[in-house]
C-alpha cells in the first residue's frame, strides 16, 4: 500500500511537471486532490485501515497531499510567469520612439539678468523701487541737476509725448532710470537703499543702440555712506555678477550732472577674445558717483546730514558681456531661434543661495 | 579734442611716456579715446642705403639688393619693386617687424634661390597711404639708420580725449597740461603775454547791446601780409586734423586749441562804418564761413556793422568780411558769450563749430586781455604790420569767488584721508590758490577758467573741491569698503536683508515662471507700435502718440502687448517656425499721462502643434489661452473658485470664443480668447491664434495666512455622475457652481466630463455630464444619505439653470 502511494505520488508529480498549461494542471489537481480524486479517496478510506497502522498511514497521506499541493502551486506560478512573459513580449514598445512633445519654455535673458542683479544687490540690503515709463522733464532732467539748456540734455535724444502735465511740464519717455531716484528721495525720508531696474528710451537705433533698452539704477543714501562704500558695493556686485572673484575693476573720474564726484567703472577684459577678467584691457561698464548736493536739495534732503551714491548700468550691456552676445537688436526681435539659444529655464532661479553666475 | 605730444610739451615740462600720459588722462577724467603713435608702430623701419641692386639670376622681375641699414651689416634683400636701383635711399624692415600694410610679421627667407634677409618697403606697406608703385625713394641726404618716421616728422603721437561737458577748460592743450601737472606728470610751463604797445588809434569801436555778450575786446592791425603760415604752425594744425588756410585764420585756430580761446579776424577793409555791434538778430540772412547761409533771429546774437549783420557771434564768421590773401587791415575780435545763448542758437541753426563748442561749455573770462596780447604778438610776428590800441565794450564779469574745503569733510565724504599738504598742492597746481588755511580747513580762490567749480555760498562749492582732490589723487587709491548693514528702527544692524522685490515685480517673476513652465518663451518687445495696429487694440489716440517717433511704425504707446506678440508670431511663421507660444510681461499704456500704465502679463499661441506619432496635431484655441491665464492667477495666490468668467471680451477677440476674467463686480483681471479674424488679417497672421492678457496689478494681494494642518478625512471619497440637459445658452460654469453649492459639507469637487449634443437631446439643447465627488467627514455615508445629496444637486442645478436630469 505504501508502495502504491509512493507510485501514485511520483506519477502525479510527473504529470504536474509536464502539464502544458493551467487547464491541464487543473485536471491533474482534480484527478488527485479533487472531491473524487485519488488521494481524496485514499483519505476517505483511512477509517478502514487497522488502528495500529492508521496513524502512520494518515501521516503518509498528508505528506503526499502537501507535496502534491506544493508542486501544483509551484507549477501554477511557473505557468503564470510564462504566460505573463509571453503577454509582455507581445506588448513590446519601441523605446527609441520619441516621447510626447513637451515644448520647453524659457525666460528672456533681460528678465534673468534683472533677477540676478536684484538678487546680488538684495543681499547688500537694496530693495527694488519702481517708476512709470512716462515722466515729466523735471524728474527726468531738472531735479537731476540737468537744466533746460545743459549739453547733457541734448545727448539724451529724448522722446516726447504731446501736451504738458497739469504742472505745465513736458512729458517724456524716461531716458534713464534716474527719475526713480527722485521718486525714492521725495517719497520718504532717508536712509534709502534702492535699485530700480526698468525700461528706458532714447531716439537712437542701430547695432549698438535701441530706441528702448533697460537700465538699473542704484541709490544709497545714509548718514555716512562714502565713496569707499560706492567702490566696495560695485566691486562686490561686479565680481558676483560675472562670477569672477578677482575681476579687475577700475574707477575713472568722469562727469554726470547728478553726481559729484562722478566716475565711470571699467572691468578688465581681453579686447581681442572678449574674455572677461584677464587680458590687460579695460571695458567701460557703468557710471556712478556721489549724489550731487543739488539733487539732494531738489528732493528736500539736507546734504549736510545725508549723503550717498548712485549708479546706473545698462542691463543689456552687462548681459551681452556676460554671455558673449555682440548684437543688441535681436533682444527685442522675438525671433524664437534667438530666444531659444539665449533663454533661461524657469526652474533656474537666480539666487545668492543657489548661485548667480 | 585732439592734440600731439609735442604740442602738449610746449605747455608741460615732462618726460612721461605716451602710455603713462594716456593712463593718467583717463584716470583724472579726460578719457583717452585713442592714441595714434606712429613712432611705436613704425619706429623699427629705418632709412637704408641700397649699395647695389642687380638682376635676380632666376627671376626677370626681381632684383637682388645689398642694403646698408646703418647697423654695420650689409643685408641681402630680394626686391620686386621696379624702382629699386643702386645708390638709392629707401626704408628697410628687419625680420620680426610687423608690416602694417600686409598684416604679416616679416621672416627671413630665400626667394628663387637668393637669400632675403630684410624687406624694402612701399608707402602702403607702412600703412602710410596707397602708393604701392614702388619702394619709398628718399632724397640723397636722408640719414641712414634713422627711423623713417622720425626723419619724416611723423613720430609725434596724436592723443584724442573725450572731454565731459563740464570741462570747457580742458578743450585746450594748456588746460590738459595743467591737469597732468596736477597729477604729477610734469610741470606746467609759465605762460604770459606781455602787452604789445599800440601804434595807432583803432578806427573801429565795439558796442554790445545784448546780455549774450557781456564783454568784448578788439584790436586793429594795418600793413599786414596774409600768406601761408610757417611750417611749424601748419604742421601743428594738420597734426590734429585741421586744414591750414592762411596765417591769420590759422592763428585764430591755434589759440582755439592752444589756450581754449576762440578768436575771430575780420578783414577791416571790408567793414562799413566805425562801429561793430553785438546785438540780437533781426531776421537778416548772410553767408557764413562754413559755406551755408545763416538767417539770424532775435534769439541769435550777431555782429553787425553799418551795413547790417555780418557774423553769427560765437559760432561762425561771415563770408563777406573774412580774411583772404589780399587782406592788409585786420580787426581782431576777442569776445565772451553767455553759454546758454550760444548753445540755443547753435542748436537751433544746426551749426557746430570749434568756437561754439567752447563758448557753450564756458571759456576763461579772466584770459580776455592776455589772449588779446598773445594773438597780437603772433599776428605781428607772422604777418607783420602794426597794432592799434585795444578797444573794449562791456566789462569783465565778476568771476572771482572763493570756496572752502574742510579736511574732515573730505575724509567723511570720500572715505579716504588725504594729507593736508597734498590737498593744498593738488588744488594749487590746478590753479586754486589757497587764501587761508588752518588745521581744519582750506579757503581757495576758484580760477577763472573753472566754470564748473562754484564759489560760496553755492552748496556744491565744497563738493567741487572734493572732486578735484579725489580725481587727481586717483579714485583707484581709495580702498573699497563693503556696504554697511542696514539698521532696524532701534538701531540694531541687520545682516538678513529685507525682501528685495516689490509686489509688482514679484508678480511678474511668478508669471514668467508659470508661463515658461507651460512651454511658452518669453519675449521682450518695444513699448511702442504702429498707430494703425494700436487702433485695432483700443489705442492709437493722440494722447498716446509720440511727438517725435524714431520711425512711423514705432509711434504709438502700446495699449496691449498682444499685437507685438502677434507680429512676432507672424515673423516667426515667415521663417518657417509655425508653432509659436510667446509671452511677455511689461507695461501697457491706458493714456499719455505719467502713471497711466499697468503691468501686463500677456501670452499668445499660434500655429498647430507638430505632427507626432502619439499626439495628434492641434491648433491653439480659447481654452489654451484661458488655461494659461488661470495658471498665472493661481500662481499669484488667487482662489480660482473666486474668478468669474464672462463672455464679453474686447472687440479684438473672436466674439464667440473669448471671455473676460473677473474678480467681484468691479475688478477685471484680464481677457482671453481667439483673436478676431479681421484683426488677424490686418496683422497678416494666419489663424487661429489664442491670446490672453492679464493686469498683474489688478490681481488682489493674497491674504497672508498660515497653512495649518490640512483636514484629511479617514473615509473613502465616492463619486456620483449626473447628466443634465440644459438650453444651449446655459453656461457650463452655472451648472458647476450650482452643483458645487448644493451641499457645502460633503461635496468636495465637481468636474465636467462630457458635453453632448444630438437628436436624442433635442434642438437647441445640450447635455452636460458632471462627476460630483463626495467626501465623508465623520463616518461612511449610507445609501440614503448619498441619495439625499444627489437630490440636492439635481434640485440646485435645475433651479439655477432650468436643467433636467437626463433619463
Amino acid at each position: 500500500m505504501t508502495d502504491d502511494l509512493a507510485t501514485f505520488e511520483a506519477e502525479t508529480l510527473a504529470r504536474i511537471a509536464t502539464a502544458a498549461d493551467l487547464a491541464a494542471l487543473d485536471a491533474v489537481r482534480v484527478a488527485a486532490l479533487g472531491k473524487n480524486g485519488t488521494l481524496t479517496a485514499l483519505m476517505k478510506g483511512l477509517g478502514a485501515v487497522a488502528a495500529d497502522e492508521r496513524k502512520a498511514r494518515g501521516a503518509a497521506l498528508n505528506a503526499a497531499k502537501d507535496a502534491l499541493a506544493a508542486a501544483i502551486e509551484a507549477r501554477r506560478a511557473g505557468l503564470a510567469n510564462t504566460a505573463l512573459d509571453a503577454k509582455l513580449a507581445a506588448e513590446r514598445l519601441d523605446v527609441t520612439l520619441p516621447v510626447r512633445p513637451e515644448v520647453p519654455g524659457l525666460i528672456h535673458i533681460i528678465s534673468r539678468t534683472v533677477e540676478e542683479i536684484t538678487a546680488i544687490f538684495g543681499a547688500m540690503g537694496f530693495t527694488v523701487a519702481e517708476g512709470p515709463d512716462i515722466e515729466d522733464d523735471w524728474k527726468n532732467f531738472g531735479a537731476l541737476n540737468i537744466p533746460e539748456h545743459h549739453p547733457a540734455r541734448q545727448d539724451h535724444d529724448t522722446f516726447y509725448l504731446p501736451g504738458r502735465t497739469v504742472d505745465g511740464r513736458e512729458k517724456v519717455l524716461r531716458t534713464h532710470t534716474s527719475p526713480v531716484q527722485i521718486r525714492s528721495m521725495t517719497g520718504g525720508p532717508p536712509p534709502i537703499r534702492v535699485i530700480a531696474p526698468g525700461r528706458t528710451y532714447r531716439a537712437d537705433h542701430d547695432a549698438t543702440h535701441s530706441p528702448m533698452f533697460h537700465q538699473v539704477e542704484g541709490l544709497a543714501i545714509d548718514r555716512a555712506i562714502t565713496l569707499a562704500h560706492l567702490k566696495g558695493c560695485l566691486v562686490d556686485f561686479l565680481r558676483a555678477f560675472f562670477g569672477i572673484a578677482q575681476l579687475p575693476v577700475r574707477f575713472r573720474s568722469s562727469y554726470f550732472p547728478f553726481t559729484e564726484p562722478s566716475m565711470e567703472v571699467d572691468i578688465g577684459w581681453n579686447r581681442r577674445t572678449g574674455e572677461l577678467g584677464a587680458g590687460g584691457d579695460w571695458l567701460e561698464i557703468l557710471g556712478s558717483g556721489m549724489v550731487h548736493p543739488k539733487v539732494l536739495l531738489n528732493c528736500g534732503i539736507d546734504h549736510r546730514e545725508w549723503q550717498g551714491f548712485a549708479f546706473g548700468m545698462g542691463i543689456e550691456r552687462v548681459a551681452m558681456l556676460k554671455h558673449g552676445l555682440t548684437d543688441l537688436r535681436p533682444f527685442y526681435d522675438s525671433d524664437l531661434r534667438w530666444l531659444r539659444a539665449t533663454g533661461f529655464r524657469p526652474e533656474d532661479v537666480a539666487s545668492t543661495a543657489t548661485g548667480i553666475a | 579734442m585732439k592734440f600731439t605730444l609735442s604740442w602738449l610739451k610746449t605747455h608741460l615740462d615732462t618726460d612721461a611716456s605716451v602710455e603713462r600720459i594716456s593712463t593718467a588722462l583717463s584716470q583724472i577724467g579726460l578719457e583717452v579715446e585713442g592714441v595714434e603713435d606712429r613712432a611705436a608702430a613704425l619706429g623699427a623701419f629705418r632709412i637704408a642705403h641700397v649699395v647695389e641692386a642687380k638682376q635676380h639670376p632666376n627671376a626677370d622681375r626681381l632684383r637682388v639688393c645689398r642694403v646698408d641699414g646703418g647697423d654695420g651689416r650689409i643685408l641681402n634683400v630680394v626686391c620686386g619693386a621696379p624702382n629699386a636701383r643702386t645708390g638709392m635711399k629707401a626704408v628697410v624692415a628687419l625680420p620680426g617687424a610687423f608690416i602694417p600694410g600686409t598684416g604679416i610679421t616679416l621672416k627671413a627667407g630665400a626667394i628663387r634661390g637668393e637669400a632675403s634677409e630684410a624687406m624694402l618697403l612701399s608707402a602702403r606697406e607702412m600703412g602710410l597711404g596707397e602708393d604701392h608703385s614702388g619702394i619709398v625713394d628718399l632724397p640723397e641726404d636722408a640719414p641712414v639708420g634713422v627711423p623713417y618716421v622720425t626723419w619724416a616728422g611723423l613720430d609725434d603721437p596724436v592723443i584724442e580725449i573725450a572731454v565731459t561737458p563740464n570741462r570747457g577748460d580742458a578743450l585746450s592743450v594748456r588746460g590738459i597740461a595743467r591737469d597732468l601737472a596736477a597729477a604729477g606728470l610734469g610741470t606746467l610751463k609759465p605762460w604770459s603775454a606781455p602787452a604789445v604797445p599800440a601804434s595807432h588809434a583803432s578806427p573801429l569801436r565795439w558796442v554790445t547791446e545784448t546780455p549774450a555778450c557781456p564783454f568784448v575786446l578788439g584790436r586793429h592791425f594795418r600793413g599786414v601780409t596774409n600768406g601761408p603760415s610757417p611750417e611749424w604752425l601748419r604742421r601743428r594744425l594738420e597734426s590734429i586734423g585741421l586744414r591750414p588756410i592762411s596765417a591769420l585764420v590759422d592763428i585764430t585756430n591755434f589759440f582755439t586749441f592752444d589756450i581754449g580761446r576762440p578768436l575771430h579776424v575780420f578783414d577791416a577793409g571790408k567793414l562799413s562804418g566805425g562801429t561793430l555791434t553785438m546785438r540780437q538778430g533781426r531776421g537778416e540772412t548772410f553767408a557764413g564761413l562754413h559755406g551755408r547761409d545763416v538767417t539770424a533771429t532775435e534769439a541769435d546774437t550777431v555782429i553787425a556793422d553799418a551795413s547790417g549783420a555780418l557774423a553769427l557771434a560765437g559760432i561762425v564768421g561771415g563770408e563777406s568780411t573774412g580774411c583772404s590773401e589780399a587782406t592788409t587791415e585786420v580787426f581782431l575780435e576777442v569776445a565772451l558769450f553767455d553759454p546758454v545763448a550760444i548753445a540755443n542758437s547753435g542748436r537751433r541753426l544746426g551749426t557746430q563749430t570749434d568756437a561754439r563748442y567752447r563758448f557753450e561749455r564756458g571759456i576763461d573770462a579772466g584770459l580776455m586781455e592776455a589772449a588779446t596780447e598773445a594773438a597780437t604778438r603772433m599776428i605781428l610776428d607772422l604777418c607783420g604790420g602794426e597794432a592799434s590800441e585795444v578797444v573794449r565794450a562791456g566789462g569783465e564779469p565778476a568771476w572771482h569767488r572763493t570756496a572752502t574745503l574742510r579736511l574732515a569733510r573730505l575724509a567723511s565724504f570720500g572715505g579716504h584721508d588725504v594729507p593736508p599738504d597734498e590737498v593744498v598742492r593738488i588744488l594749487d597746481r590746478l590753479g586754486f590758490r589757497a587764501t587761508a588755511r588752518d588745521a581744519e580747513k582750506l579757503v581757495v580762490a576758484v580760477p577763472s577758467w573753472r566754470n564748473d567749480c562754484a564759489g560760496e555760498p553755492d552748496p556744491q562749492a565744497e563738493y567741487d573741491l572734493i572732486e578735484e582732490v579725489l580725481r587727481i589723487i586717483g579714485l583707484d587709491t581709495i580702498t573699497p569698503a563693503p556696504m554697511p548693514p542696514l539698521t532696524d528702527a532701534d538701531g540694531r544692524a541687520r545682516t538678513v536683508p529685507a525682501v528685495a522685490v516689490t509686489p509688482a515685480m514679484g508678480r511678474a517673476i511668478a508669471a514668467r515662471r508659470v508661463l515658461a513652465g507651460r512651454g511658452m518663451v518669453e519675449a521682450v518687445s518695444f513699448s511702442f507700435m504702429p498707430r494703425a495696429t494700436a487702433q485695432l487694440f483700443g489705442g492709437g489716440d493722440d494722447a498716446r502718440m509720440l511727438a517725435n517717433p524714431i520711425a512711423s511704425d514705432l509711434d504709438a504707446m502700446r495699449p496691449s502687448i498682444i499685437p507685438n506678440l502677434a507680429a512676432a508670431a507672424a515673423r516667426n511663421a515667415a521663417r518657417g517656425l509655425a508653432e509659436v507660444a510667446l509671452f511677455e510681461t511689461g507695461p501697457v499704456f491706458s493714456g499719455g499721462e505719467s502713471g497711466e500704465q499697468t503691468l501686463a502679463a500677456t501670452g499668445l499661441r499660434a500655429g498647430a502643434s507638430p505632427r507626432h506619432w502619439a499626439a495628434p496635431a492641434r491648433s491653439p484655441d480659447a481654452m489654451d489661452a484661458k488655461a494659461d491665464a488661470l495658471a498665472v492667477l493661481s500662481a499669484l495666490g488667487m482662489n480660482l473658485d473666486a474668478v468669474q468668467v464672462t463672455a464679453d471680451a474686447p472687440a479684438w477677440f473672436h466674439p464667440g470664443r473669448s471671455g473676460t476674467l473677473r474678480f467681484g463686480p468691479k475688478t477685471i483681471l484680464g481677457t482671453f480668447g481667439e483673436l478676431h479674424p479681421r484683426v488677424l488679417a490686418a496683422l497678416d497672421l494666419p489663424g487661429p491664434v489664442a491670446a490672453f492678457e492679464l493686469d498683474l496689478l489688478g490681481v488682489p494681494e493674497p491674504k497672508k495666512k498660515r497653512r495649518g494642518n490640512p483636514s484629511l478625512s479617514a473615509f473613502q471619497p465616492l463619486v456620483r455622475d449626473f447628466a443634465f440637459v440644459v438650453a444651449e445658452d446655459v453656461a457650463a460654469d452655472a451648472v458647476l457652481r450650482a452643483a458645487k453649492g448644493a451641499e457645502r459639507v460633503l461635496i468636495e469637487s465637481v468636474a465636467l466630463f462630457d458635453v453632448f449634443r444630438g437628436p436624442a437631446i433635442g434642438e437647441g439643447k445640450k447635455s452636460l455630464a458632471i462627476a460630483v465627488t463626495l467626501q465623508p467627514r465623520e463616518r461612511t455615508l449610507t445609501e440614503a444619505e448619498i441619495d439625499a445629496v444627489g437630490q440636492k444637486v439635481i434640485a440646485a442645478v435645475a433651479k439655477a439653470t432650468g436643467a433636467v436630469l437626463r433619463g
